[in-house]
């Protein structure tokens, strides 16, 4: 049995390996949810159909997805340059910090003014919390994987440090914050509704991230930095640069993130805040490809089965963990197939003449132009 | 005040354990040139294992069994996405670690929906009243037998050779006649077990119960502790002792009355600043295994 590289990608290979991915993670969960005592075919309708069937079940997934599409594009802005933020979650709670500042020391301004201040400190506290990995790759070539990663865990024990001694609750006594002042409310996208104007912020950036991404020359050089950063760095894009810029603004969108979510859903600071948005942001990237609309799409996605999961923990009984692992078994399967999908598997043995057939080339993930050696048409 | 030096060296040892079984399982993996970021997954997985086959079974060696078999099949998990399909390293060890913790959270409450976890049978200290002697079985043998074992495994050991050379030079390890994929796969279930086992500690050994979120970012430290060891034994074992006597400060600290003022969190952050202060001062400039993160197909 050999593995060999695909000489030519098919076009509908991508999207077939998607459905095999999800055929794959329906099959497996299902054995857990059997388990739990529920029928996986229920639990599947309530993930997947319920929550998008009643306009109340649309606006919940629209506001469970709105910090993962935040979370989502901040990961994939800096992976796409090959920088490796695993930090989101901690530049998400800095975020909301961040914003918190104002909300409770400033609480008279004005909306008009609240929001842009709030929402501003947000990207900052984000962009702050960032700063550091980032700086120690550029200066010290220190791996940002480990040092993002350690700030999650800091920024969580900040935000508790912080409910437990100045901004406990005043008047409650909780580890929980004052409630902001009346100006620090993102207002709902239609009357009525739980949808807030952070929805609309965070579509803004990403149609903003995909005209940047597909149609202008930076674009085309971060993509570069991130495909091929030697050949990139020899082309004379300045990758350490870019690295370090998209770090920053990855930050700050995370940050920001952090900031619409007190600002538009609970209007102060809790220790839940964050809910593992930001490791979840990591699942959104990956599956969207490191696309704005992918992320878009991911982050949808998930929503509707986090609405679904709780749904289902109350309707079948099922416990909402159960969300947590569809969704990580739904990437691993696409990582998989993705990776598959470069490869076909071939039985039998080596031709013993003639050399390798157009197609049959043994693949090399190192070897870069392993297709072109190949001949590829 | 009374400086209890004999309590925070006994308790650094203590603390230190987990983090030796695990940053020692991380060394294995990233010397095959495999970086697992489903190290902290995996201790998650071999703690809930580990504290269910216990609970069930009334053996705390059944629990310990179970842990090695849950980080076994963990580390296959990450092997067959890392090594046969070759997914990007990163993405394949935090979803590992996602789905894992969902995965034993999921089970928890199946299984023990009652909310109140039974106390199983657990490992008791030697030499009790003993001060800084009186440790767990398996911090003795993560420090006496574990790491000089791994020591001399690594560096003088065929096996040892193999692993350093498919985490250096696949390519070269390849035409010496090397299994690249079988010898990273060995790593990868070796140290996963490990990691397991270090995870285990923590509700085998320590607590002798299940709590939601136990290992609280200890995989995180380990993965932090064996890039600032170099990808070296002792100095991980010595990284390890680093961060658990500045959590046993931490904890002493705590319940002095001079630190009154100061707030817990901002001490319990601490050990993680450490790291990261570590890393930012011997960090620089280090040289990763040659095949680190990336996938290996024979050409």
């Amino acid at each position: 049995m050999r593995i060999l590289l695909r000489a030519r990608e098919s076009r509908w290979l991508a999207p077939a390996a998607v459905l095999i991915a999800v055929a794959i993670t329906l099959l497996i969960t299902a054995g857990p949810i059997r388990l739990a005592g529920a029928n996986p075919v229920a639990a599947y309708e309530r993930y997947l159909v319920t929550p998008l069937s009643t306009l109340n079940g649309v606006t919940e997934v629209l506001l469970a997805s709105t910090p993962l599409i935040f979370t989502g594009l901040a990961v994939a802005i800096a992976f796409r340059v090959g920088y490796y933020n695993i930090g989101a979650e901690g530049q998400f709670l800095a975020g909301a910090i961040a914003a918190t500042v104002p909300g409770l020391y400033l609480p008279d301004l004005p909306a008009a003014l609240a929001l842009p201040l709030a929402l501003g400190a947000g990207f900052i506290g984000g962009a702050v919390w960032a700063f550091l990995p980032a700086w120690l790759k550029r200066h010290a070539k220190i791996d940002e994987v480990v040092t993002t990663l350690l700030l999650n865990p800091v920024a969580l024990l900040l935000v508790q440090g912080l409910l437990n001694g100045p901004w406990r609750n005043s008047a409650s006594g909780f580890p929980d914050s004052d409630t902001y002042g009346p100006g620090y409310t993102l207002p709902p996208v239609t009357d009525g509704s739980r949808v807030h104007w952070g929805l609309i912020i965070a579509l803004i950036l990403v149609a903003g991230t995909w005209i940047v991404m597909s149609f202008t020359p930076l674009g085309l050089r971060l993509r570069a930095a991130g495909q091929a950063p030697a050949a990139a760095q020899f082309s004379g894009i300045p990758v350490a640069r870019l690295q370090w810029r998209c770090a920053l603004i990855s930050g700050g969108i995370a940050g920001m993130g952090g900031a619409s979510q007190v600002l538009g859903v609970q209007h102060q600071l809790t220790a839940g805040i964050s809910n593992g948005y930001g490791y979840t942001g990591i699942v959104v990237a990956t599956l969207g490809a490191l696309t704005a609309g992918g992320v878009l799409l991911v982050a949808l996605l998930l929503g509707t089965i986090a609405v679904g999961a709780q749904n289902a923990s109350i309707s079948l009984q099922l416990p909402t963990q159960m969300g947590a692992i569809v969704s990580s078994t739904l990437l691993l399967a696409v990582v998989s197939l993705m990776a598959l999908r470069r490869y076909r598997v071939v039985f039998g043995r080596r031709r013993p003449s003639g050399g390798p057939s157009l197609d049959e080339t043994v693949a090399t993930a190192s070897e870069p132009d392993a297709a072109a050696k190949v001949g590829v048409r | 005040m009374d400086f209890p030096l004999f309590a925070v060296l006994a308790a650094m040892f203590t603390i230190a354990t987990p983090l030796v079984w695990a940053a020692l399982g991380a060394v294995i993996n990233e010397r095959a040139g495999i970086l697992n970021l489903g190290i902290e997954g995996t201790m998650y997985a071999g703690a809930f294992c580990g504290f269910f086959a216990a609970a069930t079974s009334g053996s705390v060696w059944f629990g310990l069994a179970a842990a090695v078999i849950a980080g076994a099949l963990a580390g296959a998990l990450m092997g067959l996405l890392t090594v046969t399909l070759g997914v990007n390293q990163h993405v394949a060890g935090i979803g590992t670690t996602l789905l894992l913790v969902a995965a034993c959270n999921f089970a928890n409450r199946l299984l023990f929906s009652s909310g109140s976890q039974t106390i199983t049978a657990k490992f008791d200290r030697l030499f009790a009243g003993g001060g800084m002697l009186s440790q767990y079985p398996l911090t003795y043998v993560a420090f006496l037998l574990l790491a000089p074992a791994l020591w001399w495994v690594l560096r003088s050991s065929g096996f040892g050779l193999r692993l350093r050379a498919v985490g250096e030079n696949p390519e070269a390890a390849d035409a010496a006649g090397i299994p690249v994929a079988r010898t990273r796969y060995a790593a990868l279930i070796i140290g996963g077990a490990m990691m397991a086992i270090g995870g285990s500690f923590l509700t085998l050994s320590l607590l002798g119960t299940f709590t939601i979120d136990i290992v609280s970012g200890r995989g995180w430290i380990c993965i932090a502790l064996v890039i600032f060891a170099r990808w070296k034994v002792w100095p991980a074992v010595a990284g390890a002792l680093l961060f658990a006597v500045t959590d046993a400060l931490q904890l002493q600290l705590a319940i002095s009355p001079l630190f009154s003022g100061v707030p817990n969190e901002l001490l319990i952050a601490f050990p993680y600043l450490v790291v990261i202060a570590a890393l930012a001062i011997w960090g620089r400039g280090i040289r990763y295994p040659g095949a680190y993160l990336k996938p290996y197909r024979r050409a």
